[in-house]
């Protein structure tokens, strides 16, 4: 294959290939969201079965601490926007920048999880664990699977991270970046329910 | 708790000769397996061209071998009970409870989950790319990992037959009977690994063929000229993608409350075992048309090309089949309307259920009028075609009765259900794949099955069908219920003696399939198709060599109608061969797969087992092959389609 015709014919094969593979990629992968939030919505539902469940223990009202979730709230929200900052960097081709607003992305996300941590263990120690009742393992299922997903993001933040620094912005780092990205917001969305329906719904 | 946790020496199946015998045929056909490989000397040639293969055709292969020999394992499974139940009146029978309990939830498991949905995944693999005209899937490396999943899932199926017991708790686990209260041992564990392993499988097969089917369909074919089984792959994989969520979420929670303590479904505690129902039938419900749908798409495509005719209506099957799809998340609470909701809310199932009956039928008469007048050719496949039609209708009508809330509750829980559902998947399910089997088998490796052993096949099969179930209605409507492991009514041996007769005919059946198989390997060269064309088909599939080079297509074709093949030959067309070719990029081959399933695999084993340090392990050995995969970029290779390899990248 050294004819240099052969040689161009094959380059754009391969970019074909690649914009292609993009494409796919990001349709393939909404629909992993959307299967993803048919998880998330029957957990809402099933919350919303076990919401009185309580089995005579403690019932959502006073249990929630609104001033602790809001300043969760914030850190995810906040890490949303940041993420949205090392997206345009990474489109512009601007590598450093980039790597700086996801490592602050995987600090606030981090302090998400480790204040979601504090609030469950600091239940746990209450004698609220999901052991108790109906309502709580419903509870600790739906604001845990939130928090696994946040964490899976945050390790796959940090192999990101690593991608960009040991590559450089490629195509196939760029076009994953992206799908990171829709995974990041997507979680602040469920977010958001799992704010209104569990925290401010119960501290009623 | 012990270095292998609840793993010990009483794992073994010394409780009953029985299951120690089927242990024993398990573990020695697994040796046969491995000599035999090692015998011939192809372990490398297994590992280059299959086990490592992202080639859409050798995927779906492999899908199919595996159903087929959960195939045998499920229908040991079935002719066991039939053998304890035409003999258990007024004494035990054979089978002790547990181990009968444990053979009907095994049976039910391994049928739906790991024959059929293996099977339906297979023919998805062979057929789709090739119809639409496509090189390969959209996403190789995923495909080989749902084939992993699932493989590691009924991995965990069959191991439970030799290290600890399987679930007692039916194929769907109802708590609270599938709780740790009542079920302590590793059953309902297994049941809920395996299912779950698999189910991820099935969830990324469903995405990974609607952006095929969207994204790679050749140039000029719209979605009105795809054929009607890209639809219905179409609309199932849309189904997968959106009911699969529901069986990860029962499963999961099922497992919280079981490993961890925890009140979902259990009878204390605020647990609410009725919101178990609902979320695994939300998922169970549309699985029935995730079984059912692609034999739809088989028969219309048999139909189609053994009539010599375009499909009759075939605009009215596609909304049929949308129609159903949609549908068939909205009656899932007609599997339990004993539950105690009310009255309006058991009548709103009850009718949507019916209304589901309506797109079925139309396709029934589609088919019909497509057969119409045209010149029928009954091969084998169009044999389980007719034999379908015929039989679904039995079962469709007595569906509709099921479906009117008050008759349920008298028919809930009898055999008459059981052989409603059986009614509705052996020829709605099964036969729609064997057709497919018998169908794309020449275009898949170059030569026909035998016609005669194919229709031997199908009359023991439909006879045997009618021989065993037809009864189990009747002693439904006499009252008796279902998995009664031994019973004291004098009037239901008989029937079920005759029902047992069913299942050796259907015995036969299966021994002809593997008799066909043997006879047509070795006949080969007068089977042999060097056409690509064997049955005189109207799609694109036949298009291409038989078997077609690993990337399908030396040129993408272009599509002018519904049916391109047709098309071309009535108007002696011939697509112009470009003076110079571009080169194909094919994904390169990876065990990256295979790893990924078989870390489940101890991962699935070790949470059955408590084996704590080994789901660490394997988790993390799951994690790392991604991680180590996501930092290779230009995993493919560049082709000539001349079949000179090309530079790697």
């Amino acid at each position: 294959m050294s004819d240099p015709a052969d040689t161009a014919q094959a380059r754009t094969a391969v970019q074909t290939a690649e914009l292609q593979a993009v494409e796919e990629r990001q349709t393939g992968f909404w629909l992993y969201l959307l299967s993803d939030a048919v998880i998330f919505s029957l957990l809402f539902a099933t919350f919303g079965v076990m919401a009185g469940r309580t089995a005579g223990g403690p019932s959502a009202a006073g249990l929630f601490d609104l001033t602790h979730v809001f300043a969760e709230t914030m850190l995810l929200l906040a890490s949303s926007f940041t993420f949205g900052l090392a997206s345009l960097a990474a489109d512009d081709g601007r590598t450093t920048p980039a790597i700086a607003w996801l490592v602050i992305t995987f600090v606030l996300g981090l302090g998400f999880v480790a204040m979601e941590l504090t609030e469950f263990s600091g239940m746990i120690a209450e004698g609220a664990g999901p052991q108790r009742s109906g309502f709580l393992s419903a509870f600790f299922t739906l604001v845990g699977t939130h928090g696994l997903h946040v964490t899976a993001g945050l390790v796959w933040i940090a192999v990101m991270t690593g991608q960009i620094a040991w590559k450089g912005l490629t195509g196939p780092v760029l076009s994953r970046l992206q799908r990171l990205g829709l995974f990041w917001h997507f979680l602040d969305i469920v977010w958001i329910g799992v704010f209104t329906f569990v925290y401010l719904a119960g501290s009623l | 708790m012990t270095f292998l946790g609840r793993l010990g020496f009483d794992a073994l199946p010394f409780y009953s000769p029985v299951a120690l015998t089927g242990a024993l045929v398990e573990v020695g056909g697994l040796v046969a397996v491995v000599l035999v490989v090692t015998w011939l000397g192809k372990w490398s040639y297994l590992w280059r061209e299959w086990l490592t293969s992202l080639d859409h055709k050798r995927i779906g292969v492999m899908y199919i071998v595996l159903a087929l020999v959960m195939l045998m394992r499920g229908f040991v499974d079935a002719f066991m009970m039939r053998t304890q139940q035409a003999v258990a009146f007024g004494s035990s029978g054979y089978l002790p409870p547990e181990h009968f309990n444990q053979i009907f939830s095994a049976h039910g498991t391994i049928m739906i989950f790991f024959m059929a949905m293996p099977f339906l995944t297979g023919l998805f693999n062979i057929v789709v790319p090739l119809q639409i005209g496509a090189r390969d899937v959209s996403f190789p490396f995923m495909n080989a990992v749902s084939l992993w999943l699932t493989a590691a899932g009924a991995a965990l199926v069959m191991t439970s037959l030799v290290l600890g017991t399987f679930s007692t708790a039916g194929w769907t686990a109802y708590p609270p009977f599938s709780e740790v209260a009542y079920n302590p041992g590793t059953g309902v564990d297994y049941w809920i690994w395996s299912v779950f392993i698999a189910g991820f499988g099935s969830t990324m097969t469903g995405i990974n063929f609607v952006v095929t089917i969207l994204k790679r369909r050749a140039p000029g074919m719209t979605l009105m000229r795809m054929s009607l089984f890209v639809w219905t792959t179409l609309v199932t994989s849309i189904l997968m993608v959106f009911a699969f969520p529901a069986l990860t979420v029962s499963t999961a929670l099922l497992a919280l409350d079981r490993y961890l303590g925890m009140h979902f479904f259990t009878n204390g505690g605020g647990g609410n075992m009725m919101n178990y129902l609902n979320l695994f039938w939300i998922w169970g419900h549309p699985e029935v048309y995730i079984l059912i749908l692609p034999a739809f798409g088989v028969f219309s495509e048999v139909v189609a090309t053994f009539s010599g005719k375009p499909l009759f209506g075939y605009r009215s099957l596609v909304y049929a089949t949308a129609v159903i799809g949609i549908l068939s998340f909205t009656v899932w609470l007609h599997h339990f309307f004993t539950m105690g909701a009310s009255p309006n809310v058991n009548a709103a199932f009850g009718i949507a259920t019916m209304v589901i009956a309506v797109p079925t039928g139309v396709k029934i008469f589609d088919w019909l009028l497509t057969m119409y007048r045209g010149q029928i050719r009954l091969t084998s496949p169009m044999y389980w075609t007719l034999g379908f039609i015929v039989t679904f209708v039995i079962g469709g009508a007595t569906g509709v009765l099921l479906a009117i809330p008050p008759v349920d509750f008298l028919m809930h829980n009898s055999v008459f259900l059981v052989a409603h559902f059986h009614n509705m998947l052996v020829p709605g399910a099964l036969f729609g794949y064997l057709a497919g089997y018998m169908y794309w088998f020449p275009k898949v490796f170059g030569f026909r099955l035998d016609e005669t052993w194919g229709k031997c096949a199908f009359w023991a099969w439909i006879l045997g069908f009618y021989l065993a179930f037809m009864p189990l209605y009747v002693l439904g409507f006499m009252g008796m219920p279902r998995r009664m492991e031994h019973y004291d009514v004098a009037a239901w041996q008989p029937l079920l003696i005759v029902a047992e007769a069913g299942a050796v005919l259907i015995f036969a059946g299966i021994a002809f399939l593997v008799i066909q198989l043997v006879v047509s390997i070795r006949n080969r060269e007068t089977l042999r198709d060097c056409t690509g064309d064997p049955w005189d088909g109207r799609t694109l599939e036949w298009a291409t060599a038989s078997p077609p080079p690993h990337w399908n297509f030396d040129d993408i074709p272009e599509v002018h109608d519904l049916d391109e093949l047709a098309w071309r030959k009535r108007h002696a067309y011939k697509p112009k061969t470009p003076s110079r070719r571009s080169p194909i990029v094919m994904p390169d081959n990876t065990p990256a797969g295979l790893l990924i399933g078989a870390f489940s695999f101890l991962f699935g084993f070790a949470l059955v087992w408590f084996i704590w340090w080994l789901a660490v392990l394997s988790f993390a050995g799951i994690f790392a092959t991604l991680t180590y995969r996501s930092f290779r970029d230009g995993t493919e290779h560049l082709v000539q389609p001349d079949g000179l390899p090309g530079e790697s990248r």
